[in-house]
């Protein structure tokens, strides 16, 4: 039954009543105003400081020492990202669709040589050139070996400072604490966040590196704001979030999406299929049928329809 | 500064259901909508005279 | 040739509204119901939204980090945008009750969900320029799906200056663009007569 009924096509000509449209606006203008005014006024709103690379390095060393290792190994989530990165992983993909893949790499991040070999030629440790030189002469089969006996001697010590040195490590223990010395005396934020223009509106670079480590990845969990914990719709401290985003944000939460690989674009295939039927709703069948068979315009017209008999 | 009679930088209670997490603040922002549907539907609107 | 686009455009937009449905103080009998106020209530958020989001324009991005007056202002965009997606939640559910996409209105209904959307959109970049932990955290973590569709060869999420400008140029120009032109399709078709309006002798003449 898809005949639209011809009192839906033609202009009213039935009872009207006062209704002044500017008014209304009038009303609601200052009723929202004045709302939101007191709401601003009684629950303002968060304002959680930035964590800095600084921050990182003062408060969590091992991590940031295990993370810069990390970036040197290729280990890290940046270092074996792939596009739009990096060629270092295939990036994830919708069924035989690597979209990721194609789109390329756009923004270039080399974590080992951006993160960490580049802003340690500008420190004033005089240890540093030295390191930097033996690191740079090395085959990379030799630059992984020393980064990942490092992280294996790390792992078994429980923290950097506990490792007993040793030669396997090559010149990594060097390059992971000047880098550790760099960034807790605040050079590698303004190195990095320079990093691509000296004027700094870019954060891919501290950004990549700090989400690298678990000291964000456990402040973000501590706030509830990971994937898994709905963290998309929420906020930080006990306000609301972005509530509306509530079915993107359970879809992570249940299978087949839960143990995917590929939860990303699976998840974002399915939502660009639902919002097309929420533009198109009207032409669905069923659906638009359901304010027929659900009768909410019942009440909604109540009046009009109790004054025609209807 | 100005300060806010509420603080809300506390950290925020959560409602787990299962695989379902809700925080108490959208969770009033959810049941705010739902309210006001209701509401919209139920309370009678002011009648003047027809024209 | 023979029309000017402008001269279409004026017909197909505005001149397609009798004068007297632009902006009237009568409306059919049935809009009579609490619902029809929250497209209204809508708008005005969207106008708060707006006119909070010129003022922090106007003081910079990082302005609220240290005034307290900025902090305020920050907190009044905040709310407006929480209510504004209230009352647009509640909007929705009235239309779709009503099955107001009868009677030619589909393009209402269409422009409405995609004001909707383009919101999303507008809020998720005003989230990402906080300038704040919950911005770098966003950030971090929306980048992934973004890339994992090949959005983010073009759409940065670490890239602030990009999500700033795409916040308050951009996105407020496209929402700004369809809302007014959904208004625009409500005044011109008016609002939805009840379902089965057509049986009764009154709603025809």
């Amino acid at each position: 039954m898809s005949i639209e009924r011809n009192v839906d096509l033609m202009k009213w000509s039935g009872p009207k009543r006062p209704y002044d449209l500017v008014k209304e606006f009038v009303i609601a203008l200052v009723v929202v105003t004045v709302l939101v005014g007191a709401c601003a006024a009684i629950f303002s709103s968060p304002d959680e400081r930035a964590i800095t690379l600084q921050d990182w390095a003062k408060k969590a060393p091992a991590d940031f020492v295990a993370t810069t290792n990390g970036e040197l190994a290729g280990t890290t989530i940046s270092a074996s990202y792939g596009p739009p990165y990096n060629s270092a992983g295939e990036g994830l993909q919708i069924g035989p669709l690597k979209i990721q893949k194609w789109a390329g790499v756009t923004t270039p991040v080399n974590p080992a040589t951006d993160f960490v070999i580049n802003p340690l030629q500008l420190s004033t440790d005089l240890s540093i050139p030295a390191s930097l030189q033996m690191w740079k002469a090395a085959s990379l089969e030799e630059q992984t070996t020393w980064a990942n006996n490092y992280a294996s001697a790390i792992g078994k010590a429980g923290d950097y400072s506990k490792v007993v040195p040793d030669n396997s490590f090559g010149p990594v223990p060097s390059i992971t604490s000047g880098l550790l010395a760099m960034a807790q005396g605040g050079q590698l934020d303004g190195i990095l966040t320079t990093a691509v223009s000296p004027f700094p509106s870019d954060f891919t670079m501290p950004m990549l590196f700090i989400a690298d480590g678990t000291y964000f990845d456990d402040l973000g969990a501590a706030q509830h704001l990971h994937g898994d914990q709905w963290g998309m719709m929420n906020e930080t401290g006990s306000y609301p979030g972005q509530s509306w985003l509530w079915l993107f944000s359970s879809m992570y939460q249940f299978e087949p999406f839960k143990s995917s690989e590929n939860a990303d674009p699976q998840i974002f295939a399915v939502l660009m299929l639902l919002t097309l039927g929420f533009i198109f709703l009207p032409k669905i069948p069923l659906i638009n049928r359901l304010p027929r068979l659900i009768p909410f315009h019942r009440l909604i017209w109540r009046r009009y329809y109790r004054e025609n008999n209807l | 500064m100005l300060l806010s009679a509420i603080s809300l930088n506390g950290p925020a209670k959560y409602l787990n259901w299962g695989a379902i997490s809700l925080s108490i603040p959208n969770l009033i922002m959810i049941a705010l909508i739902v309210l006001l549907f209701v509401l919209a539907l139920a309370i009678p609107f002011p009648t003047h005279k027809g024209k | 040739m023979s029309t000017m686009w402008t001269t279409k455009l004026r017909q197909a937009t505005i001149e397609r509204i009798d004068p007297q449905d632009a902006l009237p103080d009568n409306q059919p009998s049935y809009v009579a119901s609490w619902i029809y106020v929250f497209g209204v209530l809508t708008l005005a958020a969207l106008v708060v939204i707006i006119g909070s989001g010129i003022w922090i324009t106007v003081k910079g991005a990082a302005w609220w980090h240290s005034s307290s007056v900025g902090h305020y202002v920050n907190s009044v965009h905040l709310w407006s945008v929480e209510l504004f997606f209230v009352f647009m939640v509640v909007h929705l559910w009235g239309k779709f009750w009503m099955a107001a996409w009868r009677g030619r209105r589909f393009a209402t209904w269409v422009t409405g969900a995609i004001a909707f959307l383009a919101s999303l959109g507008t809020a998720f970049t005003g989230y990402l320029i906080q300038t704040n932990f919950d911005s770098q955290w966003i950030a971090t973590q929306a980048k992934d799906g973004l890339n994992s569709v090949g959005i983010g060869s073009f759409f940065n999420t670490l890239n602030t200056g990009q999500a700033l400008l795409v916040h308050v140029a951009l996105l407020p120009l496209a929402v700004g663009v369809i809302v007014i032109w959904h208004v625009i399709l409500v005044r011109r078709h008016g609002v939805v007569p009840p379902l089965d309006a057509s049986e009764i002798a009154g709603g025809r003449k």
